[in-house]
């Protein structure tokens, strides 16, 4: 009896583990194909821009140089230039850097080393909450608040220009860069700090002579991330920028930056035109793809 | 194991030049408490100028929240309250803010080395150029003197430029002290400073502390009661936050008067 009682339970745990095996399998299974899904939506993406944005120079014979460095963009006239829009793109971008950077930066260091507890608790989440406002949100708050204050201030005829979207963007790019920094400096050691502060180093010598070099390439990676937040921004930017189709030469120019152009025409767009902007967007990527490639080199220099 | 200790003890002693050394630091009923919870009681020392005072104990005695007294360095910590006085020549360290003034004169050393990510000449130049030394010749020979103040100018002295994170632990330990040194301090204060060490870097650190306090008075906390008894001339037996006993180490490891040193220096417990 003992022995059929034993034979009943073996068969019972083979049995089981057949079905662990299985499952094990069909989880794996399931875990690859969704981790597949965002690799095949890349590809999907990419291929699907760089087809249609091709198009126009492998087989029509527009020129990508001229496409490139052209300064007119009359689609009705089958001109197709983008220069004035990578330039807004650049000005807008490197502005926000100039204004966010230091900010977020001084922000970060403040959350992480100066402010108490209590402050902190209170500041950090605001700032988080800062990144989750949609974008449309910061171009109606720019619309209505910076723009007639510009208008108003600089004595424009227009408060749409770049300095609004610059000020937007740098506003939009800081909790990126918070938060990223702020996780870099916490990261630092904090016998590195001791180690300073017994030689009676100060807090804020401390903070900026070890501190913020040992965090470096996280602050680094911070202002990469950040810029490509502000490069990539759409939406808050149609809204401020006034889309003119002019180089900028001062910062009251109204500008239409390389995402917003897309934005504007995508809906009525139709043959070489729709192309064209396709095209536009793969300028706008192999800007955001040279970030990634620099942020990459930024972090593996870091992890060693 | 007594016997051991108390020879080596009592030849330590022969070395000890002065005997009655001047008062460099007195700590007088000193209590601290980390929000509700106290960590030392009543704590009175008469530290000596120019020698070596270790502290032992178990872990958890308070000695080195005692150490971190000395400089201040407990202040980084929210919710530390201290009561009682120290005074370092005279003067009351907690009656000023001045921390900065403070902890150049009572340099520290801690348990690991915490060198910074820069070159060694970097890190002993940093205590100084943060004083605002610019003069490069100046650094120059402060970094040498540091160096061969902290016995490693020899092994070092041609990859200055290198970074200091490449050394190692018994070197990085020494470079650590140089940095101290750099600053001039009177006072050296050191956390355990051998126990990541292996024995031979420790007896280098060793010789090196034992040179060193004809210039510094040294207050040094340590596990290895062998390493209280061969460098230190006084020696404070913490249990609990308080100090049971305080005396020449001789008469530490030889006849203490606590049954409860006794036990501890014997290894009966801790």
């Amino acid at each position: 009896m003992a022995t059929q009682h034993t034979k009943e339970v073996e068969q019972q745990i083979s049995k089981g583990n057949a079905r662990k095996y299985f499952f094990e399998k069909l989880s794996s299974k399931i875990f690859l194909a969704c981790a597949l899904l965002s690799v095949i939506s890349l590809l999907l993406i990419v291929g699907f821009v760089f087809y249609k944005g091709a198009n126009p120079f492998v087989t029509g014979d527009y020129s990508f140089l001229s496409f490139i460095f052209g300064s007119e963009w009359v689609p009705s006239e089958d001109k197709f230039g983008i220069f004035p829009m990578i330039v807004a793109s650049i000005y807008a971008t490197m502005g926000a850097l100039v204004i966010g950077v230091p900010v977020g930066l001084f922000t970060a260091i403040f959350l992480a080393e100066i402010a108490p507890k209590r402050v902190a608790k209170i500041v950090s989440p605001a700032i988080q909450l800062l990144a989750g406002i949609p974008s449309v949100l910061y171009g109606v708050f720019g619309l209505a608040i910076i723009v007639p204050f510009l208008q108003d201030n600089l004595g424009l005829a227009r408060g749409q220009s770049l300095i609004a979207v610059i000020l937007v963007l740098a506003i939009m790019m800081l909790p990126t860069i918070v938060t990223i920094a702020e996780t870099a400096i916490r990261a630092v050691p904090k016998s590195y700090r001791e180690g300073s502060l017994a030689l009676g180093v100060s807090e804020i010598g401390t903070i900026f002579k070890v501190v913020v070099p040992a965090a470096k390439s996280g602050i680094m990676a911070a202002i990469v991330l950040g810029l490509g937040r502000a490069l990539g921004e759409t939406m808050a930017v149609i809204l401020v920028a006034g889309n003119s189709l002019i180089i900028p030469t001062s910062l009251t120019d109204s500008i239409r930056p390389l995402t917003t152009n897309i934005a504007l025409e995508m809906g009525y767009a139709a043959g070489t035109h729709l192309e064209m902007l396709f095209a536009t967007g793969i300028v706008l990527f192999s800007f955001i793809l040279i970030l990634n490639f620099v942020l990459a080199r930024l972090t593996a220099k870091g992890g060693h | 194991m007594v016997m051991m200790v108390t020879e080596v003890a009592a030849v330590n002693k022969q070395q000890v030049s002065t005997a009655s050394a001047q008062s460099k630091i007195l700590v007088d009923d000193l209590n601290l408490f980390y929000g509700e919870k106290q960590a030392l009681f009543n704590v009175s020392l008469d530290i000596k100028e120019k020698e070596v005072t270790a502290l032992i104990g178990p872990s958890g005695c308070g000695k080195s929240t005692f150490l971190r007294t000395l400089n201040r360095m407990n202040d980084l910590i929210d919710g530390v309250r201290v009561s009682g006085n120290i005074t370092i020549d005279g003067e009351d360290i907690y009656a000023s803010n001045d921390v900065i003034k403070l902890r150049t004169k009572v340099g520290m050393v801690f348990q690991k080395s915490n060198l910074f990510p820069m070159s060694i000449y970097d890190n002993v130049a940093y205590g100084p150029r943060m004083q605002g030394i610019k003069n490069r010749k100046v650094l120059d020979a402060l970094v040498e003197e540091s160096l061969r103040g902290a016995a490693i100018w020899d092994e070092v002295k041609d990859r200055l430029k290198t970074s200091a994170l490449g050394l190692s632990g018994g070197q990085q330990q020494r470079i650590c002290i140089a940095r101290t040194i750099a600053m001039k301090p009177d006072v050296i204060l050191m956390d355990e400073p051998t126990s990541a060490l292996d024995p031979i870097s420790t007896l280098k650190v060793e010789e090196l502390i034992t040179q060193m306090k004809k210039d510094y008075t040294i207050v040094i906390v340590t596990h290895n009661m062998q390493q209280a008894a061969r460098i230190s001339d006084k020696t404070a037996f913490f249990l609990n936050g308080e100090v049971v006993e305080y005396d020449d180490t001789n008469v530490i490891f030889s006849t203490p008067k606590d049954q409860r040193t006794e036990d501890y220096v014997t290894g009966r417990f801790g």
